[in-house]
């Protein structure tokens, strides 16, 4: 996808690849066949740059062809550069400015609260996207609310566009920051399948308070020279990167052999 | 309160409480966030009917616009409630993405609009709303005359299926002549029409908000001059009744704006923008020019500004002159 749009975000879509896999495949009670069905839970992006994977999901789970992600950035496509709503089945919310989709998440499990709906909103935000102040006023308004419908899945790859999240603007521990505000916060390997659905599992049965899951990622995952680089944050592979990640992808970095090695 | 109820003096908000309140009645949906702003932009009224539907979102406007467009697209129709400096202004991001974009049913109200914030000085006096709002793709902008037409606009942007901005002031017209734009603005209001207060053939006065009141009184003083001037209401600053527009443009052939409002991007620049390239007159724009306000009474601000019956009147002989004018050159 990112090769044929020559541009885009690679680490971070690779980082969560697992977690969306879970979510959409394991854990979120949805319906391609209808993407409006009101009791749905719901999964919104507030880091909209990650889109290739929530695109890769969507048309994983048959909310449109496959076949149309090679359109990802391209003129005419509804698989636009940042995701729109309106366009496209199973998007949401319109996402792009950071820290806009977590308020959006805080007000529709205030709604889907207000009408007793059973339904449960997932919300992904990145770490780097924690600079943004309306994060925390976020925060803050979902603890007073006591949204037990809400859980925000952090991906904590330690990266951001201008470099290591750290150095930018330190974030120290966001465990300490979101018990701070009242949350109940769970900590995970953002690539142990098991521990993606026990948390999300649990982020159902705490009753009193919103949930915090803070997923530790490898940004760039499974692709040896994208791994951990920050510089690889908010570019797409060249022909002959996109070929070699495909492949180490596909062959788990070399320990599957596959006929066309 | 009744809508028949709201005297001439009573201020624009109150208008706006009271049918907030009414709305809650009527419609289940509705749900109403501000940001510590309940009693000054009077949503105290629908909280206190409705405690379940009333959400207190501290001092964060941007959290709050977030929170209504999460709101809306679960099938709620919040209205947004705050002064139009903070909400647009500080929110505008959160407005223009996650509102407009996704066309969520959200309605923004902008309180303590103009120089209605009277004494709090520059910082809260919103003379830039309109611009920033009538910018926006998916989003109708309002601006009524008076206590009842904001009134009968709660009701009119609740039945719109869309985003929507409703321009609200502090005061009530500045002069108390606004009698006649109350018995004027008594029909119901009818969203994305123009409001024909006078008919007239010499010169078209387009005003919106307070500054209706201005445009009537100046009609007055032109007749007493044996000028036939025609009033429009532009309550509906977009989608814009283009149609009224250049209807009465090509009757008077001249034109005088006015709002209490920058020049730069608001009602003026909406009606040069409808009339480019259709029709050519002389025209006049009435606005804030490229100046902060300051703390003083708002009607005192208004009239430093230039924003008076008076002004018009004289920009009005001014258009009319060049009218004639140009008649001569070309015949």
């Amino acid at each position: 996808m990112l090769f044929a749009a020559k541009s885009g975000h690679a680490a971070g879509p690779l980082g969560m690849a697992d977690i969306f896999a879970t979510l959409y495949f394991n854990v979120l009670r949805h319906n391609p066949e209808k993407p409006h069905w009101i009791d749905r839970d719901r999964l919104v992006v507030s880091n909209g740059h990650i889109c290739p994977v929530l695109y890769a999901s969507l048309a994983r789970a048959g909310y449109f062809p496959i076949s149309e992600l090679k359109t990802y950035r391209q003129f005419g496509s509804r698989l636009q550069g940042h995701p729109n709503h309106l366009e496209l089945p199973g998007v949401e919310n319109s996402s792009g400015p950071l820290g806009q989709g977590c308020s959006e998440a805080v007000g529709m499990a205030l709604s889907l609260k207000l009408q007793g709906s059973s339904s449960e909103v997932y919300c992904i935000a990145s770490d780097g996207e924690h600079n943004e102040g309306q994060v925390w006023e976020a925060v803050m308004s979902a603890a007073k609310y006591k949204l037990h419908n809400l859980a925000v899945i952090i991906d904590r790859n330690n990266i951001q566009i201008d470099g290591y999240t750290e150095d930018i603007m330190p974030l120290n521990s966001l465990k300490a920051k979101y018990e701070a505000f009242n949350w109940h916060v769970i900590e995970i390997d953002g690539h142990n399948f098991r521990e993606i659905i026990e948390a999300c599992e649990m982020a159902k049965a705490i009753y009193e308070k919103p949930v915090a899951i803070i997923a530790h990622t490898i940004p760039g995952k499974g692709v040896d020279f994208m791994q951990w680089k920050p510089e690889w944050h908010g570019k797409a592979p060249t022909a002959a990167e996109a070929r070699l990640a495909i492949r180490e992808l596909r062959s788990l970095g070399g320990r599957v052999k596959r006929d066309e090695d | 309160m009744q809508e028949k109820d709201i005297l001439p003096t009573v201020p624009m908000r109150d208008g706006f409480g009271e049918a907030l309140l009414e709305l809650g009645h009527k419609n289940k949906d509705v749900v109403v966030l501000t940001a510590d702003l309940e009693e000054s932009t009077r949503a105290n009224l629908f909280a206190d009917a409705f405690p379940n539907r009333f959400f207190e979102l501290g001092v964060a406007e941007q959290n709050m616009m977030g929170i209504a467009t999460g709101m809306a697209l679960t099938g709620k129709i919040p209205f947004v409630c705050s002064f139009a400096v903070f909400s647009p202004g500080r929110s505008w991001d959160q407005l223009r993405v996650g509102v407009c974009y996704s066309k969520a049913n959200v309605k923004v109200i902008g309180g303590h609009t103009g120089f209605s914030a009277g004494g709090d000085g520059a910082t809260h006096q919103a003379l830039e709303d309109i611009a920033i709002t009538r910018c926006l793709p998916n989003l109708a902008v309002v601006s009524p005359a008076n206590a009842r037409q904001a009134y009968q606009a709660v009701f009119a942007i609740a039945q719109h299926a869309g985003p929507v901005y409703l321009r609200i002031s502090r005061s009530a017209p500045y002069h108390l002549t606004g009698t006649l734009t109350h018995e004027l603005t008594k029909d119901k209001f009818e969203f994305g029409k123009a409001q024909v207060l006078k008919k007239g053939k010499d010169v078209t006065l387009f005003a919106t908000g307070l500054m209706v009141a201005e445009a009537l009184i100046a009609a007055e003083q032109l007749s007493k001059d044996g000028i036939d001037a025609e009033v429009l209401n532009i309550h509906t600053i977009k989608p814009l009744d283009d149609e009224a527009v250049l209807a009465s443009l090509q009757k008077t052939g001249a034109a005088v704006t006015i709002e209490e409002h920058q020049r730069a991007g608001g009602l003026g620049s909406a009606i040069l923008e409808v009339i480019a390239g259709k029709v050519t007159i002389p025209i006049e724009l009435i606005g804030v020019a490229d100046h902060f306000g300051e703390t003083g009474d708002p009607a005192q601000l208004a009239a430093k500004h230039g924003l008076t019956s008076a002004k018009m009147v004289k920009a009005a002989h001014k258009v009319i002159g060049e009218k004639t004018c140009r008649t001569m050159i070309f015949c």
